[in-house]
């Protein structure tokens, strides 16, 4: 059925393509200062920023709200000052002063003070929301945060952690969401039974930021009202209005009209096919999100490192990429997605089922084993899966691929009850400990395991490399600390349970007269301001 | 011959036929009270014995322990089960379906935005039906097996087989982006968003009460090609129940008599045969209808519309249960009060059942 549908839908674009193609001018037009964009933004569940914790939802957030730090993107995501115009490390890496910018002011007209910083950050470690663990692996508790994070006048904030942690690490962590400083007046001002404001903040901003929210609609739209005030100066557009269009080929459709400016979740084919068009341009960008097969070795199995590192020579990288997820992945094989510190770009196993079956015949598995794996019914995923399942035919290895919904592999995933899962890992903030913690610590391999990383899901039990991954955070050097990163990722690579094969890189098609509009290593990145339309 | 005739139907008084409609009345709401409790019961358990859990739709993927447990308990899924139906059953009948989590609104205010969306898109799909459906089968019948029927045969297949989508994509390509007759996928282009405040919550009816005809162009231009996708579907079903059951009808004998009587054939398609065929197919109309209302996912997901079949399969997929819950008890509901509706109707039409 599938085959048939995708026989039609392809018969009738080649169909009318030809006829369209010359029609598709400047017909429509969207109104002269603001920018429409068409995305998918269902998986929004909060504008807070101290919940909002989704790829949508925290490129929303980026664009409302001012932090401290800021990485800048043309220097390698280097760190630099935002709010914070200089800041001092007490030599024990444990006290952080920071000065704040004079004279930035919120949408509602109310100066930014140290205080502000101060109820911004005990609000989020209170509420302690999915992101709230960015701030609170400091050592930020709800009692403690206020003795912890100090302002000792209006333009000066003090904060003591808890650790001598490595200060790329924790100035890396302020950079993220859940670090916003919020106008704490108008914050309190809608606070209801104790909730911090929570509610009101769902769908409405109280940031200095570049724009504030003018009206948002879950699943629908939201629109954002440019700052004319902003610190930074005035964003190049008046207005950005970003709808929610599910379907790819509508999204084609809307551009290609021009009743869109940039269309967010054009699929290989529908990039094909605008590439084309004289009217749209294509950007690209490196995402952090990392594409792997996490192999439980509960499995007795998983259990046996030959077998794991035989499936890594069983992947036919290169067919996969040119063949299914061309120009929206690329090849990579280690755990720190490019452009982190300390992320190497070796890739050392290539499609070879001779060298997997001799892997296997030395695990005393020759003919192979039958396994399953739990495949969210999406796009590539699906197509992914497909792929791996022939490939792995080849040394005897029969694969039976489950079909799933996103929320039900994943439930199965965390319950550890998975033979393989196919899925893509996110970074939660710009610091390589955040896929580091996750792929490389595994403190209690037990049930009741208070962590429950990836390495704890797929029952990798590693007290070693936890340790060394544990004591790279606390490294002051930075460049001692990315050199350890490095040697960690080869080790990983080998020894894992975790077929890491793509890095995601993320295409926005645009209108020729949209410019200034680029696509950052994460959703914090996204940047709204500079696009203007001429 | 003459007993039929001299025995008249015997009149009931003004007390008798409202006793009638109180019996009836009181009948159909027990039947809509037990079964909108089943409905209740059913999609509750339903949705707690999917293998999906619910707290990941409030915390995502890599929420620390502390937060998923925190959340847990907020959404009272620590509590035994009897007990969270209990709670959900009194919070309904108090009007309170809870808060959705995705959209963080209340799935009252949710329904009440997404419901009229579907119900524009759907009346319109029924009335296109309707109007070219009914027509179509009449003349099908009376031409039966001729070529009119076979023209009538065609268009109903076509309507049946073509996968909505596809016919959604080829709508879009041909009048929007070929032709520009009609505006995009959404429900209002960009310049005419939020300009117009919701009273009914249907672009169409709201532009008009205020007046802006800028805006209700612009809204009619968007609403009218989905609803014309759905219309299609409408009328091959349509088309072919009204056929079937003209043709059970233009056998009758009161056809013949009424032939003989020398009546014009228009009259007695139109007004005699057609008026008897009309009692069955309020039903099919009503299930049409119906149909349309529970909102048609691959029609709202291609042309953008903030639907609520849309709304449900995305909680639905994201384990958003309270909003989930909400959506198919209100399915449920219209569909009851469509269906007794469309009892009323058909007792209306039908001396018989008076």
């Amino acid at each position: 059925m599938r085959q048939v549908a995708k026989l039609m839908m392809a018969s009738a674009f080649t169909a009318l393509l030809a006829t369209t193609a010359h029609t598709t001018g400047a017909l429509a037009q969207t109104p002269k200062d603001t920018v429409v964009m068409a995305k998918q933004i269902d998986d929004i569940i909060s504008l807070d920023p101290a919940e909002a914790f989704e790829f949508s939802g925290v490129e929303v957030v980026t664009n409302l709200y001012d932090k401290l730090m800021g990485v800048d993107l043309a220097k390698n995501n280097e760190l630099v000052p935002e709010l914070a115009q200089s800041w001092t490390v007490s030599p024990d890496n444990l006290t952080y002063t920071f000065k704040l910018r004079p004279g930035v002011k919120f949408h509602s007209g109310n100066p930014l003070t140290a205080a502000d910083v101060v109820y911004s950050f005990q609000r989020a470690v209170t509420l302690n929301k999915s992101p709230g663990f960015i701030l609170a692996q400091f050592g930020f508790t709800k009692d403690n945060v206020t003795d912890k994070v100090k302002a000792t006048d209006d333009g000066t904030v003090v904060i003591t952690v808890s650790k001598p942690f490595a200060p790329t690490f924790f100035l890396n962590c302020l950079t993220s969401g859940v670090a916003s400083i919020v106008d704490t007046k108008l914050v309190k001002a809608n606070e209801k039974d104790g909730d911090w404001g929570n509610g009101w903040l769902k769908q409405n901003s109280a940031g200095s930021g570049a724009y504030k929210v003018r009206a948002y609609r879950p699943n629908e739209q939201y629109a954002l009202d440019a700052n004319e005030a902003w610190y930074k100066g005035a964003p190049k557009n008046k207005r950005i209005v970003v709808r929610h269009v599910a379907e790819p080929a509508s999204q084609r459709l809307l551009l290609e009209k021009g009743d869109i400016d940039i269309a967010r979740n054009l699929s290989k084919d529908q990039l094909a096919a605008v590439k084309t068009n004289k009217d749209v341009d294509i950007v690209q960008g490196d995402k952090g999100y990392i594409l792997y097969l996490g192999l439980n070795t509960k499995n007795p199995n998983f259990a046996k490192p030959e077998v794991r590192e035989a499936l890594k020579y069983l992947v036919d990288y290169a067919s996969i990429e040119r063949n299914i997820v061309e120009g929206t992945y690329k090849a990579h094989q280690s755990f720190l997605p490019k452009g982190f510190l300390g992320a190497i770009d070796d890739k050392p196993y290539t499609f070879n089922p001779a060298k997997a079956k001799e892997l296997l015949a030395k695990a005393g598995l020759p003919n192979g084993f039958s396994v399953t794996m739990d495949v969210r019914s999406v796009s590539p995923i699906t197509d992914i899966a497909q792929a791996i399942q022939a490939n792995w035919a080849q040394a005897g290895i029969k694969l039976e691929l489950l079909p799933g919904d996103g929320k039900q592999t994943l439930t199965k995933y965390r319950a550890r009850t998975h033979d393989i899962y196919i899925g893509q890992w996110g970074p939660d903030y710009l610091d390589p400990h955040t896929n580091a913690e996750t792929f490389a610590i595994n403190e209690n391999n037990g049930e009741d395991a208070k962590s429950k990383t990836l390495a704890w899901r797929n029952a990798w039990d590693i007290p070693e490399m936890t340790k060394t991954t544990q004591a790279n955070v606390l490294e002051t050097d930075a460049a001692k600390r990315a050199a350890v990163y490095g040697t960690l990722q080869r080790e990983h690579q080998k020894v894992s349970p975790f077929v890491i094969m793509f890095q995601q890189v993320e295409v926005s098609a645009d209108r020729k007269n949209v410019k200034g509009w680029a696509i950052g290593p994460s959703s914090d990145t996204n940047f709204y301001a500079p696009i203007s339309k001429n | 011959m003459t007993s039929v005739v001299e025995s008249p139907v015997r009149r009931r008084s003004w007390g008798e036929t409202a006793g009638r409609w109180a019996k009836i009345a009181s009948r159909e709401l027990s039947t809509v009270a037990i079964t909108i409790f089943g409905l209740l019961l059913i999609t509750f358990f339903i949705a707690r014995v999917i293998p999906i859990d619910p707290v990941l739709a409030v915390v995502g993927d890599n929420a620390r322990p502390e937060t998923y447990e925190a959340a847990r308990i907020e959404l009272g899924l620590d509590k035994p089960l009897w007990q969270q139906f209990a709670v959900y059953v009194g919070k309904v009948f108090t009007g309170d379906l809870g808060r959705s989590v995705l959209t963080s609104n209340t799935v009252v205010d949710d329904i009440k935005r997404v419901f009229p969306a579907t119900l524009e898109l759907a009346t319109l799909g029924t009335l296109i039906g309707c109007l070219l459906g009914i027509p179509l089968g009449v003349v099908a019948a009376v031409y039966q097996g001729r070529w009119p029927d076979q023209v009538a045969r065609v268009i109903g297949l076509f309507g049946y087989s073509i996968p909505v989508f596809w016919l959604g994509l080829m709508g879009l390509l041909l009048f929007y982006a070929k032709l520009g007759w009609v505006g995009g996928p959404g429900r209002a282009g960009v310049a005419f968003q939020d300009l117009i405040t919701p009273i009914t919550g249907i672009l169409v009816i709201d532009a008009a009460i205020e007046g802006d005809w800028e805006a209700f162009r612009d809204a009619w231009s968007h609403l009218i090609l989905p609803s014309a996708v759905l219309g299609i579907l409408s009328v091959a079903y349509i088309s072919r129940m009204t056929r079937s059951f003209m043709i059970t009808e233009l056998q009758q004998q009161y056809v013949i008599a009424a032939r003989v009587k020398g009546l014009s054939e228009f009259r007695v398609v139109w007004r005699h045969a057609m008026h008897n065929a009309f009692v069955p197919l309020v039903t099919v109309i009503a299930v049409s209808y119906m149909h349309l209302l529970e909102g048609s996912v691959l029609t709202e997901t291609i042309f953008a519309w903030p639907g609520l079949g849309r709304y449900l399969t995305h909680s639905l997929l994201n384990a958003d249960m309270n909003a989930v819950l909400g959506g198919t008890l209100v399915i449920g509901a219209v569909f009851i009060a469509v269906n007794l509706l469309s009892d009323i109707l058909g007792r209306l039409v039908d001396p018989r059942t008076r």
